[in-house]
């Protein structure tokens, strides 16, 4: 059997490395969480799965995250786009600035947020007058998970639009195209894969987020109660395999929508060859 | 072999071991935190003063039934001093790590300074709330956490199910009015504290249904903003306390664990009770501290109940009447 020739050597120490290291940070954590909710039996985890203050609630924090996710794809797009291409008096302190959600503690995040959004606060009390409840309600719970996700969108897409250079925009002008034409045709095609990877990195944060949340969301059952306290009711119940099941579930539903985000980004790719 | 491992040790720590001859890991729940930071410096002054020795005790809170699920998972506290009976309990089933007769180890179940629920209202009270009555009136906005995850809560909703249960005299009326009682209710916070805030700070709600310590300590940071209001009936929380067997067996802390829970009892440690606004066992303590513990009706968990695991099983586990309050019609 003829072996590969790798031009670097280490292959096999590189792979059983990553295998061992892999196995021991992230398979063998999960499988205990699997084998947690198994031992409910079939009867635990169908009753968990079909209980309907379960699905509502696993229903309100993939919305959330999901529409969080679309809101930090534009924002972030922008962002990213305005710190690469345009050199401004203050750039770096705001360049700096997009990892704060990274570094702060998210209890804390949450608890400024909802000073800021709260009915007495100065952006609740505006959003008052015009009859928005943005804390205490789904929408408080969006902005919390816009806040946590954006660097991800931002700091996937600044090395992408480093590396995007100038001359095909300007090919793209010298062939005919207007400004309109190279943005959609030229530029966005080359942007949209990292955008897609910095999203979906957003939306798997945004899914089990709890710190931030819990404090502006007012955990009303059946309205704006998310998943992951749902999980930390079943432990308060010492109800471990009920807790581990939600988590699985969670798991499964958030693996599946990133492999197909992954999918459909390999598919992008080929289409238009980028 | 082991003599080398303990010579190692004692190089290594050496200087932290001649600090205190004892050390002791308090396990409490949230809002103690002020009244074991004043009785363990009386405590280890006692102790020195009596047994000669040096103790030094840790401190750690959190909400009640996290902190015992976290001496369940290992750790190594050597007593516990939690918000309700319910939670020992279960650290004794469940672990094995307390005996089974721990609350009859010590005078008065266990329970060395016992509160209440009371309500918190806004300075003018402007929509005259007096009673349980008035807190199921449309258009009142109620403060209360969320019993899944709150000791407190569950005690605020026990106290309104008892009021009701005994004014209408059916469980069905009861859960009725449970029903509308947190139909008003506009946040359930996961914890006593983040509802003061939500309560106190973001002055959301009419009325705070809160620990009595918990009101005055309101009272105090915010001093003329809120009024307590004492309801006509009201339960006996009995926080109760512990030595963890096998962990002060291991660590060798039997004698000073037992010593320090002990003095809780004592007329100084009741003192410390009434200054911090629990309410003192103690008849002198009690008799100092009158004015800010208004005589009132008090049901008992026991005796109104039948205890914390029946409670909790018909009330608060999956499926529970609170759960059905929020089953969509």
């Amino acid at each position: 059997m003829a072996r590969t020739r790798h031009v670097l050597p280490g292959f096999r120490l590189s792979l059983g490395f990553t295998i061992t290291y892999l196995s021991l940070i992230v398979l063998i954590p999960l499988s205990m969480l699997v084998w947690k909710a198994s031992t409910g039996g079939w009867d635990g985890v169908l009753n968990t799965i079909t209980h309907a203050r379960v699905i509502a609630s696993l229903k309100l924090s993939f919305t959330t995250a999901f529409t969080a996710a679309l809101v930090n794809g534009f924002f972030g797009l922008l962002t990213a786009w305005a710190l690469e291409r345009y050199s401004f008096p203050g750039r770096r302190v705001i360049d700096a600035m997009v990892d704060l959600p990274f570094a702060l503690p998210t209890a804390v995040a949450g608890i400024a947020l909802v000073t800021l959004y709260a009915p007495n606060g100065w952006i609740g009390a505006w959003l008052a007058q015009y009859d928005i409840k943005a804390a205490y309600a789904p929408l408080g719970i969006t902005i919390a998970l816009v806040f946590v996700g954006f660097p991800f969108v931002v700091r996937t897409l600044q090395p992408v639009i480093a590396d995007l250079s100038m001359e095909l925009e300007e090919a793209a002008a010298c062939l005919g195209a207007n400004r309109w034409q190279t943005l959609t045709r030229v530029v966005f095609p080359a942007l949209l894969p990292a955008t897609l990877a910095g999203m979906t990195l957003a939306f798997g944060r945004a899914v089990g987020e709890y710190g931030s949340v819990v404090f502006i969301s007012g955990n009303l059952p059946f309205k704006t109660e998310i998943a992951p306290l749902l999980i930390t009711m079943r432990l308060e119940e010492y109800d471990y395999s009920g807790a581990a099941t939600i988590g699985v579930i969670m798991l499964i539903a958030s693996f599946l929508i990133l492999f197909t985000a992954d999918l459909l980004a390999q598919w992008n790719r080929k289409r238009t060859g980028h | 072999m082991k003599t080398s491992l303990s010579l190692l040790s004692a190089v290594l720590f050496g200087i932290t071991a001649q600090a205190a001859d004892f050390e002791l890991l308090n396990v409490s729940y949230d809002p103690t935190r002020e009244l074991y930071a004043e009785f363990n410096k009386a405590f280890a002054k006692h102790y020195k003063a009596t047994a000669g020795k040096k103790v030094s005790i840790d401190q750690s809170h959190g909400g009640s039934g996290k902190q015992a699920r976290a001496v369940i998972d290992g750790l190594d506290a050597d007593v516990v001093t939690l918000a309700l009976a319910g939670d020992i309990d279960v650290i004794s089933q469940q672990a094995g790590l307390i005996a089974k007769d721990w609350q009859k180890r010590l005078p008065n179940s266990s329970a060395p300074y016992t509160s209440t629920i009371v309500f918190v209202v806004r300075k003018e009270n402007p929509k005259n709330i007096q009673d349980w009555d008035d807190l199921v009136k449309p258009g009142v906005n109620v403060i209360t956490p969320n019993p899944k995850t709150s000791g407190g809560a569950r005690w605020n909703y026990l106290a309104a199910w008892a009021y009701a249960l005994k004014k209408h005299g059916s469980e069905a009326k009861a859960k009725e009015f449970i029903t509308a009682l947190y139909k008003n209710v506009p946040v359930l916070d996961t914890g006593a504290r983040a509802s003061t805030t939500t309560f106190a700070q973001r002055g959301i709600g009419d009325v705070f249904l809160s620990w009595e310590n918990e009101a005055w300590l309101i009272q105090r940071e915010f001093p003329g903003q809120t009024k307590i209001i004492i309801p006509s009936l009201s339960i006996l929380a009995e926080p109760t306390v512990a030595v963890v067997d096998k962990n002060a067996e291991k660590k060798g802390t039997t004698e000073v664990a037992k010593a320090y829970l002990e003095y809780l009892y004592t007329p100084e440690a009741q003192d410390i009770i009434g200054k911090n606004y629990y309410r003192p066992r103690d008849a002198a303590a009690a008799a100092k501290y009158s004015a800010r513990f208004p005589k009132l009706n008090l049901v008992t968990i026991d005796g109104d109940f039948g205890g914390w695991g029946k409670a909790q099983k018909k009330h608060f586990d999956d499926g529970g009447i609170f759960d059905q309050i929020y089953q969509p019609k």
